[in-house]
């Protein structure tokens, strides 16, 4: 595909012998988001996770095939060089309690010993906490520990930091399985809005966050890639009868 | 920007090199100490050595038999004492996991187990060796014993816990009462652990020296009456090694041979014993 | 009527079960409170005639019955820092080691049964293998550095010191490591961090106060420690002039002296011991809720 941000070809991956990932192929425009959806277990977690390689942080694990990050190859680069160009938010807001907010938003420069001005820093800050929905709210505590927001705003923080790294591909791993409906709903309505800057990468088990946020969507069974397309299109007319059966509930 | 990666990943490396050489090199004296141990203690170790007495400077040959029977006589006293009281105070603490009186205990448990040894022996002494006024196998016994103590009521308390709810609630509900419940259920089913608990306690027990100075002492004779001072493997170990004598030093090191055998052998056991009788919930 | 009266019976055993639990709990308590009574009760002449003076005073001397301990508290402090300096490094090196880069497989189960096997030697066969490793090696380097070669001292306790402390600050070290959350790791690790930037920016960070504690537990074990010291200390009673002096430490001295100490000699090394004991007590007590603090932590932050 043209102009893809993310491309995966032939792509399987191990866990010691046992295979959990079948042959994916698979691609990612720019500027939209892109959900893998599918019953727990069904690998669609090892799939992001090998996207910014870190299945690689666990013992006994092995891939095949190909994947491109606007068209480098994921595999040859050093993985800490490719990480950075890939943001992630994970299940649970993982903010680190160590650091005020305003080093959790920088933590990627600080971490990679990037060096920048204070200025350069705080219009970093700023403008991350902006696009993540979080500024108004925590602009007059940036200094205290991020430990007494609420679970979504602690997430938003969390996408703040990822997004403060400029990425080429937002990686979200299920991120509002761990978050109310009303902080669900506010971390919806944002990744509509982000979509301008970044193209993202969903995972979620919950098939009416993809209708309303993507615009594609992968249906993932078993470690194989069902079906793929426009999310519309899926919900509407899906072409594989496992689709239409994990859409009307009949998987669980 | 490439070099920039460069250096971090050298950095990454190097950091590596270091934890790995250094964890290594704290390995270097287990090393040196097997291999002096067995060295210089394998070549004393022979029928004589253990199986006679002492003798005096001058006399050569003589042994450390009184020395390892006076070791497993102190074991066996200070497991007498410890046993039946630490393994009760265990359930107590396991089944009052709230409570005042509980975390009291906890916490003296915390403090007895690291109290230092000499400070034992000095209680050890004042309470046993000066009433009765002589050093004895007894007064080394009740000062091994407090050692013991704490080790026996925390894994006891440990590894009752770790037992599902359900199996007493099982038992229970059987209209087991609920002291039947503890003793013939929850208990057998804890026994791997606290067997463990024991056999650990009791190898740490077996090398201490400092509590038994000034109260088991120590005794060129064979004595199996504990109300007389008794020798043991350590002490033999600290007389021989802090004597002026050559052939003292090396049987000091046969001497050590033996300890490190008996208290790796213990260790082993409780591994063993925590590994193949560990009933899985 | 019956049945009531093998109510009652069961009744009575359970009461008696109960109350057995009981007793040997409360008698735990007892033990510990009748120990730190024994002892201050016999240090009663000592505090008598010496008071607090008594850690300032630097003679220790029978003969003239003056009695000041405080070469053995400097022998005990120098003895006890040097070691810990000494064993840090080699502790948070298993530590990581153990807790973070090998958590499981064959390399990490060599060392971590090595490091136990070291833990379970027992103090006296320290000692005797420093007299007949270390001393000649610490002579060796005092006849170098031209200072007066006794082999024995407070330079050689440390050493003995820091080898027996390492597997016991190294373990607290790997538990408070792994207490991290993987969370966190994973966080710094999808933002481009090396291991060695998320060991050090979240790992140690966040470990702190475990480690801390690890710290303070290990120097509670080293004031403590009798036999190895004993034997490779050198036995001097007067206030040692450098790090290669002999000296005395508080264990070391009771351990020396207390079997033929009789009157005020005895009194004031029981003194001694309540000062060992009290500070012992304190710095477990500090250290372990240090640790229970953070692991009720990390409970948490998993449910």
């Amino acid at each position: 595909m043209e102009n893809s941000v993310l491309t995966v070809e032939r792509f399987s991956a191990y866990f010691g012998d046992h295979q959990v990932l079948h042959d994916i192929d698979l691609s990612v425009p720019k500027n939209v988001v892109a959900a893998l959806m599918g019953p727990s277990g069904c690998g669609k977690t090892t799939l992001i996770r090998c996207v910014n390689r870190m299945h690689e942080l666990l013992p006994d694990t092995k891939v095949a095939g190909r994947m491109f990050l606007n068209e480098k190859d994921i595999y040859t680069m050093e993985p800490i060089v490719l990480r950075r160009k890939i943001g992630m938010v994970f299940q649970k807001p993982n903010p680190f309690p160590t650091m005020s907010i305003y080093d959790n938003v920088i933590a990627g420069y600080k971490l990679n010993g990037i060096r920048r001005s204070r200025e350069e820093f705080n219009n970093i800050v700023e403008q991350s906490l902006r696009s993540a929905a979080l500024w108004d709210e925590v602009k007059d505590y940036l200094h205290r520990k991020g430990t007494f927001l609420s679970g979504g705003q602690q997430q938003r923080l969390c996408i703040a930091r990822a997004l403060a790294m400029n990425p080429e591909i937002l990686l979200l791993d299920e991120p509002t399985s761990a978050l109310d409906p009303k902080s669900t709903s506010q971390i919806e309505e944002l990744f509509v809005e982000l979509k301008n800057n970044v193209t993202m990468l969903l995972v979620t088990h919950n098939i009416g966050q993809a209708a309303r946020v993507s615009d594609f969507t992968a249906f993932i069974y078993l470690g194989e890639l069902i079906e793929y397309g426009p999310t519309e299109k899926m919900f509407t007319v899906p072409k594989d009868k496992r689709t239409e059966e994990y859409l009307t509930g009949k998987f669980g | 920007m490439e070099d920039h990666v460069r250096m971090r990943l050298i950095k990454n490396h190097i950091f590596k090199g270091t934890v790995v050489l250094f964890a290594f090199i704290s390995l270097l004296p287990l090393l040196l100490i097997l291999y002096y141990i067995t060295k210089n203690g394998i070549s004393v170790i022979n029928w004589d050595f253990l199986m006679n007495l002492p003798r005096p400077i001058g006399e050569t040959g003589g042994g450390v038999f009184n020395a390892i029977i006076g070791t497993i006589i102190l074991i066996a006293l200070s497991c007498v004492f410890s046993i039946p009281f630490g393994i009760a105070a265990g359930i107590y603490l396991a089944e009052n996991s709230v409570g005042k009186l509980g975390n009291l205990v906890r916490l003296c448990v915390i403090v007895l187990q690291g109290t230092p040894s000499i400070v034992i022996g000095i209680i050890a002494y004042l309470w046993v060796v000066a009433p009765l006024h002589t050093f004895s196998a007894l007064s080394g016994g009740v000062a091994l014993s407090i050692m013991m103590l704490p080790v026996i009521v925390k894994t006891t308390e440990e590894t009752l816990k770790l037992i599902p709810y359900h199996l007493k609630e099982a038992s229970l509900a059987l209209g087991v009462p609920y002291y039947k419940t503890i003793l013939k259920v929850i208990l057998p089913s804890g026994l791997s652990g606290i067997l463990t608990g024991i056999l650990l306690s009791v190898a740490r027990i077996t090398g201490e020296t400092a509590p038994l100075l000034f109260t088991a002492f120590g005794s060129q004779f064979m004595n199996w009456n504990i109300f007389k001072p008794i020798d043991s493997l350590p002490y033999r170990i600290f007389y021989y090694a802090m004597s002026p004598y050559p052939e003292w030093h090396t049987f000091a090191w046969g001497a050590s041979f033996i300890l490190v055998v008996l208290t790796l052998a213990f260790n082993l056991i409780a591994r063993g014993v925590s590994i193949k009788w560990k009933i899985q919930f | 009527m019956k049945m009531g009266k093998q109510q009652t019976g069961t009744d009575r055993s359970e009461r008696r079960f109960t109350k057995t639990l009981m007793v040997s709990a409360v008698l735990i308590a007892c033990l510990l409170f009748a120990i730190a009574l024994t002892l201050l009760i016999e240090s009663i002449p000592a505090i008598k005639t010496f008071g607090l003076g008594f850690f300032i005073g630097k003679t220790w001397n029978a003969a003239s019955e003056k009695f000041g301990a405080l070469p053995f508290l400097v022998g005990t402090l120098l003895t006890s820092f040097l070691a810990l300096l000494i064993s840090i490094p080699f502790s948070i090196a298993i530590s990581i080691f153990l807790g973070e880069y090998f958590k499981e497989g064959a390399l990490s189960t060599f060392l971590r049964s090595s490091v136990e096997v070291l833990a379970g030697i027992p103090s006296v066969i320290y000692g005797l293998w420093g007299l007949f490793l270390l001393m000649p090696l610490a002579r060796a380097i005092e006849i170098r550095l031209g200072v007066p070669p006794h082999g024995v001292g407070i330079f050689t306790s440390s050493l003995i010191l820091a080898i027996m402390v390492i597997p016991f600050s190294a373990s607290i070290g790997r538990e408070v490591i792994t207490l991290v959350p993987s969370d966190l790791k994973e966080a710094a690790y999808s933002l481009g961090a090396t291991r060695f930037e998320v060991l050090k920016n979240i790992v140690i960070p966040y470990a702190r106060s475990g480690i801390i504690a690890g710290i303070l537990l290990a120097l509670g074990r080293a004031i403590g420690e009798t036999m190895a010291v004993t034997m490779l200390i050198g036995n001097s009673n007067f206030l040692p002039t450098g790090i290669f002096s002999p000296a005395n430490t508080m264990a070391s001295v009771i351990a020396n002296e207390f079997a033929e100490a009789t009157g005020i000699v005895s009194s004031s090394l029981i003194y001694i011991a309540l000062v060992l004991f009290l500070v012992t007590m304190l710095v477990n007590i500090i250290g372990n809720y240090i640790i229970q603090k953070i692991s009720i932590e990390a409970s948490k932050e998993v449910t």
